[in-house]
């Protein structure tokens, strides 16, 4: 097993160095840069102020001198300076991961808790009404855009029935407020956030549930615990449902793409000053070094959900370690 | 690939994909026979009725400036089929190139497609698109081509797996030994057998670009306005939050009836096209 994650991180290298290759083009070859954001409404600044930003940022230099510099601080772990304010960008991107990271753990536990009893539901109902219900249901899960989700729910609980925020993750005074009013504030507010980021996923879940539970009740060992007279309930519980929720976390893993495009949306939304809400706003900026550092931090975040699944799956299929993919 | 009645008789036999596929011809034939069908042109304002909720005049109310929702809506479904459509059939197109060739050549071509494959999945597909387009100047056809191009590995991998196995297969090594070029091979005689998958696959890329097309100019940066489109009329819906729900709710109806329905019929296709899943059902219950 330590052999294969090995492997498997060493295939990780020259995937992440073809990854900073992408980010580093993919924004030094667009047009328009930050000069051109920065400078671009005044009309005084000259084209002798230009030059000097340009060198400033580092942007005068030819290009492959340029990404060199970059990946040798990279591998320090140091992400520059942000174009935008001057600041660290590590520090940047360290102050908006809690919340992002609250929200989809939340919602993680929330897609789980409605996902598995739903999936399990259909499974050993199968072809009933129930599970013919779920099905559609399924599909209208998938097909339904996020943010038009959220707009529905901010319609209603928000304006309608003005029972529940829908901006921000605090209200504006919070002074003199105890910490237990600030929890209940701030829960206050990350009720529909959490609720829309694990609606998409409830779906998805429910289906990989029911088709992998569908799978172990037609093993052998299962017919066997039947034979022998144990109640259904507990056959379902104990024998099936510990074999049927290992590939979960197959799923689980290769979920995070989702779940961080996810973020972009509902933070955006919901004003919520996350990482999504971050990235969004410096790509509208140009701040080059904090997309950069972002799309690097999302890909290796993408890398590692994909090791977890795989090593999910390892563990239920021993072939898989032994010859690789 | 079995032939079209074939797959036609096991498709009409799933009825919810065959309400959806006809939902499907519905919303291209409105979108071909926009100009005769919308109640008003998508541009022409009513002065006296800015904002105005659903009534007898206009059906589905009335956007910022006094233009028609449903004529909006009906000119938007043009924006949004055409862009799921050329999206998808650029990743199609790329997709079914890259992994032919991955496929069929092997050895260190295959290794070097496929760790690019690799490092294209390694981004979240919606972070990559939405930086590309934000640092272009969006409009339709940098949205359908930055869809399309981001949109075209996982298709690349499909077609990949299809030809590492139909390339032992005895058709093609009759047709070697008959002395047909590599590219006839490719294309005229393992292609025809490997699509499809690419068909399911493309129904359900139309839907996702659909919806990844709404959500940026929802966001702003997709189709621009006056150019109607629905997400942008669910984002001037996000403006008017508090006094006009119409805008919000039938734009995300029609966002939501047309995904759905294409997920559906991709659905009922990928059913009527596998054969294996056709056997299996007669042994197994699923």
């Amino acid at each position: 097993m330590l052999f294969f994650v090995g492997r498997r991180l060493a295939q990780m290298v020259p995937i992440l160095f073809g990854v900073t290759v992408i980010s580093f083009l993919l924004l030094h070859l667009t047009p328009g840069g930050p000069v051109e954001a920065q400078t671009g409404l005044s009309l005084k600044s000259s084209a002798a102020a230009k030059e000097n930003l340009r060198k400033l940022y580092g942007l005068d230099k030819p290009i492959h001198v340029q990404y060199v510099i970059w990946v040798k601080r990279l591998a320090r772990l140091d992400f520059g300076k942000s174009f935008t304010d001057g600041r660290d960008v590590l520090q940047k991107i360290e102050e908006r991961i809690p919340i992002t990271l609250k929200i989809n753990i939340l919602s993680m536990m929330l897609m789980l808790a409605a996902a598995v009893p739903l999936g399990i539901t259909s499974a050993t109902r199968q072809h009933t009404f129930f599970d013919k219900l779920t099905t559609i249901g399924v599909f209208v899960g998938y097909s339904t855009p996020t943010f038009w989700l959220a707009l529905l729910l901010m319609i209603l609980f928000g304006v309608e029935l003005g029972i529940l925020p829908i901006a921000g993750i605090h209200r504006i005074d919070t002074a003199g407020m105890g910490t237990m009013a600030l929890a209940l504030d701030e829960a206050k507010h990350l009720i529909l956030p959490v609720f829309v980021s694990a609606f998409g996923g409830i779906a998805g879940f429910s289906r990989y549930m029911r088709s992998s539970m569908l799978e172990v009740i037609r093993q052998d060992y299962i017919r066997t615990a039947r034979a022998k007279g144990l109640p259904e309930g507990v056959v379902i519980k104990r024998h099936a449902l510990r074999n049927a929720l290992m590939p979960m976390v197959t799923i689980l893993g290769l979920s995070v793409p989702g779940l961080i495009g996810g973020s972009v949306i509902f933070e955006t939304i919901f004003s919520i000053p996350g990482m999504g809400q971050l990235y969004f706003s410096s790509i509208m900026e140009r701040d080059y070094p904090t997309v950069m550092a972002m799309l690097v931090i999302f890909a290796v975040l993408t890398q590692f959900g994909n090791l977890l699944a795989d090593l999910a799956y390892g563990l239920v299929d021993p072939r898989i370690r032994v010859a690789g993919r | 690939m079995s032939s079209a009645r074939v797959v036609w008789s096991r498709f009409k036999k799933n009825r919810l994909s065959v309400a959806a596929a006809i939902v499907v011809l519905l919303l291209a034939l409105a979108a071909i026979a926009a100009p005769l069908i919308s109640p008003y042109k998508y541009t022409s304002i009513d002065v006296n009725n800015v904002l105005s909720a659903p009534s007898l005049s206009h059906p589905l109310g009335t956007d910022e400036l006094g233009r028609d929702v449903l004529a909006r809506m009906i000119y938007g479904s043009r924006i949004s089929l055409s862009v799921g459509f050329v999206a998808m059939g650029i990743a199609m197109f790329i997709g079914v190139i890259i992994g032919a060739i991955a496929g069929y050549y092997g050895g260190w071509i295959d290794s070097v497609l496929m760790r690019f494959v690799d490092i294209m999945l390694s981004f979240p597909t919606y972070i990559l698109i939405l930086a590309i387009i934000a640092l272009l100047q969006p409009g339709i056809f940098i949205i359908m081509a930055v869809i399309g191009l981001t949109g075209w590995a996982d298709v690349s991998r499909l077609v990949r797996a299809e030809f590492l196995t139909l390339k032992e297969r005895d058709f093609v090594l009759a047709a070697k030994s008959s002395g047909a070029g590599n590219l006839r091979i490719i294309f005229r005689h393992i292609l025809p057998n490997a699509l499809s998958p690419v068909f399911v696959a493309a129904t359900f890329g139309v839907a996702g670009a659909i919806l990844i097309e709404s959500s940026l100019s929802f966001l702003g940066i997709g189709v621009q306005p006056p150019t109607p489109s629905w997400g942008n009329i669910l984002s001037s819906g996000k403006d008017y939050i508090e006094t006009a729900w119409w805008l919000s709710v039938f734009p995300g109806l029609a966002i939501l009836m047309t995904v759905l329905s294409y997920n559906l019929v991709g659905e009922g296709l990928r059913d009527a096209l596998d054969p294996r899943l056709w056997q299996a059902e007669r042994t197994s219950p699923d």
